[in-house]
């Protein structure tokens, strides 16, 4: 008879890890699986190009809740953060580079370059879209309002949320009930004039949306990318050692408390019976048992690839299929042999995330190609070049460069990525870095594609969407990860998400993980006492 | 000529020529007779002394076949498909996610690994989403398969003398592979009449030379066809339910009290709460232990207590000329406790029958109730008690 | 005259009819001011060409609300609405896409593309129903405002929050999924026939600045089922007459109230003394007093053309500023020598009497949607085509018809901007397209009619064209319309209403916006509803 363990989570991406340290840390016996062999999931830093050290995929560990650094005392683990700065530039052909900073009153002093009116505007409207994230942000701290589904509980919370929003005064509550339903541009249109200005921002809400900048809903992808900051962008919270140092810290901090680990190992099927999970089956034929399973997969990883049909229910089977994923974004990798020379860039500026992207409307003609299943002609890019600030990653004198690219839509017209398409798109992403920065096609010394189905592929993120389900108005808060399963747990007993597929997912790192442990150390609670 | 914008069935050709008032029904999107002759009285007794010939067609039928095709079929329905054997057909109601019923239709095993489904509404979307995941292909056959029901007294008479398949032996609720005058059909001993009876499966491009043997052969033993005005009232009094007339199913209901589970509709005879997960199990589970509020059951209006509403304006009783397909109320004590949902002059048993839901405390049969009749104008009460179905169950259906 | 008006109604179109028929029964005086000399609006039968009669602008009736045609009686006063109950959409390929009334035929067209979505739409068809039926209350409502304290807004708040609550977590989630989505993903959860999802999602991009794959878009597929529950029977359909029949029925009831109309009358601002409206002054400088006075206009006319812009608050002049119009669509219209003549499905025929959508697939329409985007008008637009003749006779001479042809895209900021040269361009690659599936149709126009965004705007008054007086999108509708505080049809001047498209619930040919603002006129009057 081996060993039952009290919980074994799947996955060792961040929310997963969090969860298990929040599961050690009440001294239950955990397992942690992974089939990767480093811990950390979309959070990884991986030697790709010899000497070189990537971001593989997320570059950035997007809001890292401060509940959870505490909880889990990643500090004392090493976890270091420093926040870059600039936020963001966008270099700008013939004329000053747009520049926005931590610092709302330079983020205007340098606006009012690139449009005086602009700049008279910014801090009016870091006020407004800061005030609406953070509403969101205490939104995003507990369990969302279940409005309709009749519990004292779901009342309570629905009326601490209406009371919160009420905070926000009289005018602004009708702002950001005005506001999260716009298209973005339209919400940019009314207070910007500047292009660039537009043209950053609007990426920024668009970011892993099959969406284009024109699409009613977008607005509130800027303000869900605002969470938990105070300047506009939300900065890139640089850890060093690379994003993979997170979960590095995490790893450490779970192990102290007794969570045990293994890596390298697949998972074939989550065991079930009578409606209920009971551990899990590896790809090796090993069954581990376990009162319970907290899944960090996506919804279709965990219930159609890990649950055998048969315990499915219909309607559980619809409403899950319908989840759209819809990856449009491809990460590219480049080691290069020298600091790519930006034009109108200084060096400071290659601090801050890079944004190519002229205008709303290039945008909305990069995302036009999407929904024809192609990939963008002029693609808009968000550029990183982590090495600036951590020259620990590449060796001395060279750099490692990250661009998020948009658009590339997991699903082509003409059938499915394969390695032309790859290296098509590698092309793309080079050529365009090169119009920005002429010297960058001869110091390319290694890159790495990341498509969509390679995201799929490599991080088992169903159609490549890192967020794991769009994070759209109909897929946030009580839609998330599935209507009627907002709470963490799921139709089969003993099987709970913690996902980005869970509320307050994607890019709010800490929150699921913390949020799902909770509900499942209560129903554990609640199961001794019955018995 | 208008072109008929209707589907026909694989039959039309030879259902059409017989028409003799034109008496066209709709059915599924096909038009069928309701009845062959003017009125459908010899139709009627065709099925109950000699043969009725049905043409079934607009049945839907799927072909479910590959590794997990039971495993699909007993995720779906709540009764233990897995005990159903090469060769055997097994009726059964299927439910949704709530344990409300969405359809009812047979289920008969050809092969290992092959089903086939019969529905009276299409079910292609609802199979392939409940097979999520599963090593099955589902085939829609509706309308390649033409289907035809050979019911009555003579039935097997015509078809031991014309097909070339074990018909003598066949025993109910199963079914054989054979030919008839060349034509590979599939024979099974089902029917919607509960008589003894067949249903005969067949391509549809040979459905018409199939029907010209069967009629052929069938003249000697009383065979007529009939249309399915004759068939509504042979199933009232085998007191089987139909879909749209005596329950409402899941997809279309508008309001809860428009849904009926299958223990609401008789059927939880139907319902194996231990085979493992399936549609709705655990909801009928719960309803199992609860009880369910409502019965479906025979009614059987008193003669008598029609003979005196209807002498009281000097009238003999008025009885309808065809089965009827209203809701009509009834009542215990002056309090409404069911409605009947269809109901006809029974003319083997010279009974006036009905099938409808009541609550449950008043579905044991034998409870006195009195079901609404219109008496010249006037909305009365006729006195009836709750009675077992099927109403009529003669040897020879099993047998 | 010297006793002043109790009401005066600036713009006769229907929701100004509607209000004026409303406080008119109620006892007042009301004088009703049209710019032309018609009433109607955007909801006018004009004889454009000798013998072709064309309802002009708005074309189909949709959710004229039953309350209004009962309370008003209609009928008497000659609403006759005639059915309008299939869609042939016809294809590239040759062949076709017929949503029929009969639901035997419908489900066999269906079940010829894609036999599953035979089988869906019977479904699909019961959620509709429900989202009507949890949706309805909601036009019949006076927005309630979030934000506010106040006891009445409190009520109304709780009241709609039981009313969701009611819906049961299912049904919330489906209309929660149906108010965030985009048509093209709503649809493509049911469907997978591309001209059956395409022809639906249609009706989500009317009006709006979007495309169908945009969030926002899917609510509006609720327009066809709200008729069913509304107990109006065929209230989809077209007016006998032409949609001008249905402004001069709400005219009669209107003038049978004691309301007095009067068209040529172009209303130059109103009047406001210490605070409050007092009349109007007319164009030609006449002015008539009134103890009140309602505008039917848009709301940049309401409140930015007919007022002084001091005596707005900042936040109402900042959200008026903010509030898009973005006119989308246009019209062409046909006196035709004989029918069109469908290459899918030649010669006459029942779907001559239906609607003909020209909306083969999603993708089509995002193409057209691509064009405006950046300026031009589509060049393949999405065309709703009617042909009123066919059931309506008297709208042509006999034998002969008339076509109207709803089309989108055809942004209002056309790049360079509209002109005759462009107005023609735009009709002719309405005609061409159409062309393509109805060869004989060009040698068959007598005369066409081209409306451009700038024209509706010039001829009806709309702004921008746009023909719900402001886009129907979700950050401008319920209590944001037109804009927040100012969405119970008041304003901050005393005395002086809104009561046209561009307030709750707007839309089309509905008149629920004049209705309900009727109804706060006579409450603040002291009048019980």
């Amino acid at each position: 008879m081996t060993k039952r363990y009290d919980v074994v989570v799947l996955g060792g991406g961040i929310e997963s890890l969090v969860a298990a340290g929040y599961f050690g840390k009440a001294g239950l016996d955990v397992l942690v699986v992974d089939s990767a062999e480093t811990v950390g999931g979309t959070m990884v830093t991986t030697e790709s190009v010899p000497g070189f050290r990537f971001d593989s995929c997320l570059d950035s560990a997007g809001f890292v809740s401060p509940e959870v650094v505490a909880d889990l005392a990643l500090a004392h683990h090493g976890l270091k953060y420093s926040p870059g700065e600039p936020l963001m530039v966008a270099p700008n052909p013939g004329g000053p580079a747009l520049r926005l900073s931590a610092d709302a009153e330079a983020t205007a002093t340098s606006l009012k370059q690139l449009s005086p009116a602009d700049g008279e505007q910014w801090q009016a409207f870091t006020d407004r879209i800061t005030g609406f994230a953070r509403l969101l942000t205490d939104i995003y701290r507990n369990p969302t309002p279940r409005p309709g589904e009749g519990g004292a509980g779901d009342m309570i919370s629905l009326l601490r949320l209406a009371a919160r929003a009420r905070l926000l005064g009289r005018v602004e509550l009708m702002e950001f009930l005005r506001t999260f339903p716009m298209p973005v541009a339209d919400l940019l249109d009314d207070w910007f004039e500047d292009d660039l200005l537009k043209g950053a921002l609007g990426v920024v809400a668009v970011r892993h949306l099959a969406l284009g900048p024109r699409s009613a809903g977008t607005a509130f992808g800027l303000l869900h990318q605002q969470v938990g900051a105070a300047a506009i962008p939300r900065g890139r919270p640089i850890i060093s050692g690379g994003v993979g140092h997170l979960a590095w810290a995490l790893e450490v901090s779970a192990r102290e408390r007794g969570v045990e680990f293994r890596t390298g190992t697949a998972v074939a099927q989550i065991g079930v019976t009578e409606g209920a999970a009971t551990g899990i089956v590896l790809d090796s034929g090993e069954e581990i048992s376990a009162r319970a399973v907290m899944s960090g997969y996506d919804v279709q990883r965990t219930f159609f690839n890990l649950v055998d049909p048969e315990h499915l229910d219909p309607e559980f089977v619809a409403k899950a299929a319908r989840i759209r994923y819809r990856g449009v974004a491809a990460k590219v990798n480049l080691a290069l042999g020298e600091l790519p020379d930006f034009t109108g860039l200084n060096a400071t500026d290659l601090h801050g995330t890079i944004v190519l992207c002229p205008s709303l409307n290039d945008l909305e003609r990069a995302y036009d190609h999407t929904k024809y299943g192609e990939v963008s002609k002029r693609p808009a890019l968000e550029v990183v070049v982590p090495s600036v600030s951590d020259p620990s990653l590449a060796p001395e004198g060279a750099h490692v460069l990250s661009a998020w690219l948009h658009y590339a839509p997991f699903h082509l017209r003409n059938g499915s990525w394969d390695d032309s398409d790859r290296s098509a798109l590698g092309d793309l992403a080079l050529r365009t870095l090169q119009d920005a920065a002429p010297n960058i096609a001869n110091t390319v010394v290694g890159r790495e594609v990341l498509t969509p189905l390679d995201l799929q592929t490599r991080f088992g993120l169903s159609e490549g969407q890192v967020f794991q389900g769009e994070v759209t108005l109909d897929q946030i808060l009580f839609m998330r990860p599935v209507p009627g399963w907002s709470h963490y747990r799921t139709p089969l007993a003993g099987l709970y998400m913690c996902g980005s597929a869970t509320h307050p997912g994607g890019g709010i790192t800490g929150q699921s993980g913390r949020l799902a442990a909770a509900q499942l150390l209560r129903d554990l609670k609640k199961q001794v006492m019955r018995t | 000529m208008t072109p008929l914008l209707l589907n026909t069935t694989p039959f039309h050709e030879r259902t059409a020529a017989l028409a003799q008032g034109h008496a066209w029904r709709r059915w599924a999107g096909h038009t069928v007779l309701g009845s062959y002759e003017l009125n459908h009285d010899r139709e009627y007794a065709a099925i109950r002394s000699g043969a009725g010939l049905i043409d079934v067609s607009p049945l839907y039928k799927y072909l479910v076949c590959g590794r997990d095709a039971c495993r699909l079929l007993n995720r779906m329905v709540p009764r233990n498909v897995a005990k159903c054997q090469v060769g055997r057909v097994l009726y059964t109601p299927w439910c949704d996610s709530h344990g409300k019923v969405l359809d009812d239709g047979t289920i008969s095993r050809l092969d290992e690994t092959t089903y086939r489904l019969t529905s009276a509404d299409p079910n292609i979307r609802w199979l392939t989403s409940n097979a999520r995941g599963m090593d099955v292909a589902i085939e829609d056959v509706s309308r390649s398969l033409g289907a035809v029901a050979l019911q009555g007294p003579r039935a097997r008479d015509i078809l031991v003398r014309l097909a070339d398949a074990e018909v003598e032996s066949l025993k109910y609720f199963r079914l054989t592979e054979g030919t008839i005058r060349g034509i590979p059909v599939t024979i099974s001993r089902t029917g919607y009449t509960g008589d003894l009876g067949y249903e005969i499966w067949v391509a549809a491009d040979q459905a018409v030379p199939l029907w010209d043997a069967l009629v052929e052969t069938g003249v000697d033993y009383g065979l007529l066809p009939a249309g399915i005005l004759a068939l509504d009232v042979a199933r009232i009094e085998a007191g089987l339910l139909m879909i749209d007339v005596d329950y409402v199913s899941a997809n279309r209901a508008l309001i809860d009290s428009q849904l009926s589970s299958p223990y609401e509709l008789n059927l939880g005879w139907t319902v194996n709460l231990k085979k493992g997960p399936f549609n709705g199990r655990d909801a009928l589970a719960a309803e199992h232990r609860r009880g369910p509020a409502w019965g479906f059951v025979g009614i059987e209006v008193d003669w008598e207590g029609m003979t005196d509403l209807y002498a009281a304006v000097g009238l003999p009783p008025q009885l309808p000329a065809t089965a009827w397909r209203t809701s009509v109320p009834l009542y215990v004590r002056g309090t409404q406790v069911g409605y009947a949902t269809s109901g006809c002059w029974s003319p083997v048993l010279k009974k006036y029958i009905a099938l409808a839901h009541v609550e449950t405390l008043y579905a044991k049969p034998g409870t006195q109730v009195e079901m609404e009749v219109t008496v010249e104008h006037q909305r009365k009460r006729a006195p009836a008690k709750v009675a077992r179905t099927p109403f009529f169950d003669p040897e020879r259906k099993k047998g | 005259m010297t006793q002043p008006y109790d009401a005066i109604i600036i713009g006769g179109g229907h929701n100004g009819l509607v209000t004026a028929a409303y406080l008119g029964r109620a006892g007042k005086r009301v004088l009703v001011l049209e710019r032309r000399h018609l009433v109607g609006g955007a909801a006018v039968t004009e004889e454009i060409f000798p013998g072709f009669k064309f309802s002009v602008f708005s074309y189909v009736v949709s959710l004229l609300r039953p309350d209004i045609i009962r309370e008003l009686d209609l009928a008497s006063h000659g609403l006759q609405i005639l059915p309008l109950e299939s869609t042939l959409t016809p294809l590239p390929n040759g062949d076709h896409f017929m949503a029929w009334g009969d639901h035997d035929r419908a489900r066999q067209e269906l079940q010829r593309h894609v036999p599953s979505d035979a089988e869906a739409y019977d479904e699909f068809g019961v959620l509709m129903h429900h989202m009507a039926m949890a949706v309805r209350p909601i036009l019949d409502m006076i927005p309630p405002d979030p934000a506010s304290l106040s006891p009445g807004d409190l009520k109304s708040l709780l009241k709609l929050g039981k009313h969701f609550n009611d819906l049961g977590p299912e049904r919330f989630h489906t209309l929660h999924r149906l108010m965030t989505m985009s048509s093209a993903d709503f649809l493509g959860e049911w469907f997978e026939c591309e001209p059956l999802k395409a022809t639906k999602s249609a009706s989500g991009i009317i009006g709006t600045f979007l495309g169908p794959r945009s969030p926002g878009t899917a609510y509006v597929l609720l327009h066809h089922y709200m008729g069913d529950i509304d107990g109006a029977f065929r209230a989809w359909g077209f007016a006998r007459g032409g949609t001008g029949a249905i402004s001069e029925a709400i005219a009669g009831a209107a003038r049978a109230a004691g309301v007095e109309i009067r068209t040529e009358a172009a209303v130059e601002k109103v009047m406001v003394e210490r605070g409050k409206a007092v009349g109007v002054a007319l164009e030609d400088g006449t002015e008539i007093r009134a103890h009140m006075v309602v505008s039917a206009l848009d709301p940049k006319r309401t409140f930015l053309q007919l007022l002084d812009q001091s005596l707005l608050p900042d936040d109402l002049l900042d959200g008026l500023r903010r509030y898009r119009y973005r006119g989308s669509s246009g019209k062409v219209n046909l006196a035709l020598s004989e029918l069109p003549n469908f290459t899918c499905m030649p010669g006459p025929g029942a779907h001559m009497a239906g609607a003909i959508s020209i909306s083969p697939s999603i993708d089509y329409l995002e193409r057209a949607y691509d064009d405006a985007k950046y300026g031009e008008f589509s060049r393949r637009p999405f065309m709703d085509c009617i042909l009123p003749s066919v059931i309506d006779p008297g709208m042509a001479p006999p034998g002969k018809h008339v076509m109207s042809i709803f089309v989108q895209y055809a942004p209002y900021d056309l790049n360079g901007g509209w002109t005759d040269a462009k107005r023609e361009a735009f009709g002719d690659a309405v005609i061409d397209t159409l062309a393509e599936y109805a060869p004989n149709l060009k040698s068959a126009i007598l005369h066409r009619q081209v409306i451009t965004p700038k024209d509706i705007e010039s001829i009806a008054g709309l702004t921008e064209g746009n023909i719900f007086h402001g886009e129907l999108a979700l950050n401008q509708m319920f209590f944001l319309r037109p804009s927040a505080r100012w969405a119970k049809y008041r304003t901050p001047v005393k005395r002086y209403y809104q009561c046209g498209s561009g307030t709750h619930p707007g839309g089309g040919i509905m008149g629920a916006s004049g209705r309900l603002a009727a109804r706060e006129i006579l409450a603040d009057w002291g009048v019980p509803s």
